[in-house]
């Protein structure tokens, strides 16, 4: 089961920058690895990463197989309106999860 | 960067040593995570970057879900955790006056599955005891070991001790051999630590994963090149109970990180 | 006894046969294809073409000396205004020894209000790590660390 954990202000000044850390659970198989038979262990990695504050992109990621497992990701934004951030992990293998942390910015 | 060589060197020098009994003095005692660098002790330190804390938030839900025949959770008896698992993980291994014998955490977990919920045991390293074993032990994070005090564990305390001290396989290694004698040194680019498992489960770089204190024995003990004890042996357990006991007063710190 | 082996390439011994990953497919890393200059080279062309890069105003934090090359932590950071007209537009990082040049690319804009993104990153060796930042005015910036990984003691056992 992915699990994800988010960490957002829950409140903020408007005009404040704010950091924002996420840390997803993924194998982040590189598909350089062999088995003990010689084969090559497939690929299956987080491709992307997506942050949306109130449906305007903020930030957003290309992640290869040089990113660690559980891919831990922090970056900053500036607070403008109470609302939502929507996190979207799109990878190999069709693997898609989202998650979401409100804001109330005053 | 090879690690033969330097294997061997560590092998020719404590070959050579006598093997000491005396076990480290309590004031030198230190964790794992005063051997670690900075970075590393502040990934553990921060439970926002802590990946340890992915499957204790897994642990969560499975604590408050339903499992097995009896259709119970761990919470419908245990209420919560938080109250009522404080302490727990910091003495275990414990005693099991029915078994006659020590368990760990992870037998503890299994045991009660089967006996409370008619569930199916989790099998040993899977995801689902790793979780649920990381949030019950989170539980006792910042907590005091103590566990082996019980009277019932001498005699498995001191089996525990025996085959920490014993020489085995191909390199005839003792673990006191590294983690009693030579603490502080390093082997090939890794420090040598003083065994104390004051942070299972714990997140460890190598395995890119979180991982039990049975994994790390097995891969320490493959690694002296000697057999390694299954997953769940009676050596296993004493062996956990020894190293528990050897890190008493020590805090918790599951889910801690460590190279 | 083992012969004298130039490189520093990182190598997990194959003991008994197999080195696994405790319950799951047995696992063994030979030694994997490495990048080489002309790889990272282009990686980098495929993202400036062929604009004059400089080296400045980007910084790259990476310990200089990892204690696992699994898993290492990573800030690159830029001081900008970050306003609509001057603002870091993205970051791209790069390695020199890996199988596959690129370590990640990150997309900023003026709503970052601080560019600093830190993230955990794999070397297999003791290699270079480039930062190259794109600015809003079309410049591109660089930073180059060299960091030393040292190889594990243990491996993983045959479970």
């Amino acid at each position: 089961m992915a699990s994800a954990l988010i960490n957002v202000p829950a409140k903020a000044k408007r005009g404040q920058i704010i950091e924002i850390r996420t840390l997803m659970s993924h194998i982040m198989e590189t598909g350089f690895r062999h088995t003990a038979g010689g084969e090559l262990v497939p690929r299956d990695i987080i491709t992307s990463f997506v942050c949306r504050y109130n449906g305007d992109e903020i930030f957003r990621a290309d992640l290869f197989p040089a990113i660690a497992a559980n891919p831990f990701i922090s970056f900053f934004t500036v607070a403008t309106e109470s609302g939502k951030f929507d996190f979207e992990w799109i990878g190999d293998n069709g693997f898609s999860e989202s998650a979401s942390a409100p804001i109330t910015v005053e | 960067m090879r690690a033969s060589p330097a294997i061997s060197v560590a092998v020719l020098l404590v070959m050579a040593a006598p093997l000491r009994a005396a076990e480290i003095p309590q004031e030198q005692r230190r964790s794992g995570f005063s051997f670690m660098a900075s970075e590393t002790q502040a990934m553990q330190h921060d439970d926002t970057t802590n990946p340890g804390m992915l499957w204790v938030l897994d642990g969560e839900k499975l604590w408050n879900g339903k499992a097995g025949a009896a259709s119970k959770a761990c919470a419908d008896c245990h209420n919560d955790a938080r109250v009522s698992m404080k302490g727990v993980a910091a003495r275990y291994p414990a005693f099991d006056k029915r078994l006659g014998r020590p368990v760990d955490l992870e037998q503890r977990i299994n045991l009660c599955r089967a006996e409370h919920q008619q569930a199916t045991p989790l099998a040993y390293e899977s995801h689902d005891l790793l979780a649920l074993t990381a949030f019950v032990a989170q539980q006792s994070r910042g907590v005091e070991i103590s566990a082996g005090s019980d009277r019932e564990l001498e005699p498995f305390v001191a089996k525990g001790h025996e085959l920490f001290m014993q020489r085995q396989g191909q390199l005839n290694l003792a673990c006191a051999n590294c983690h009693d004698d030579n603490f502080d040194k390093h082997l090939a680019g890794s420090a040598i630590t003083q065994a104390h498992p004051t942070g299972y489960p714990e997140y460890r770089l190598e395995w890119q994963s979180l991982g039990s204190l049975q994994r790390r024995l097995r891969s320490c003990i493959f690694g002296i090149r000697a057999q390694p004890y299954d997953y769940g042996a009676p050596e296993m357990v004493e062996l956990e109970l020894y190293l528990m006991s050897r890190a008493r007063g020590m805090p918790m710190e599951t889910p801690a990180v460590r190279p | 006894m083992m012969q004298e082996d130039k490189t520093t390439r990182r190598r997990f011994l194959s003991l008994a046969g197999c080195a696994a990953v405790a319950g799951t497919i047995p696992i063994v890393t030979l030694r994997p294809a490495e990048a080489t200059p002309a790889m990272l080279a282009s990686a980098i062309r495929n993202v400036v073409g062929s604009a004059e890069v400089r080296t400045g105003k980007v910084k790259l934090d990476i310990p200089p000396l990892v204690e696992n090359g699994n898993t290492v932590p990573m800030t690159v950071s830029l001081a900008s205004p970050m306003t609509g007209e001057d603002h870091v537009k993205s970051i791209h990082i790069f390695n020199e020894k890996n199988p596959q040049p690129n370590i990640g690319n990150f997309y900023l804009g003026p709503r970052a209000g601080r560019v600093q993104v830190s993230t955990r990153i794999r070397l297999a060796d003791s290699q270079k790590v480039v930062a190259i930042a794109h600015l809003s005015d079309g410049s591109f910036w660089s930073a180059t660390v060299e960091i030393v990984v040292t190889l594990a003691a243990c491996t993983e056992e045959a479970s």
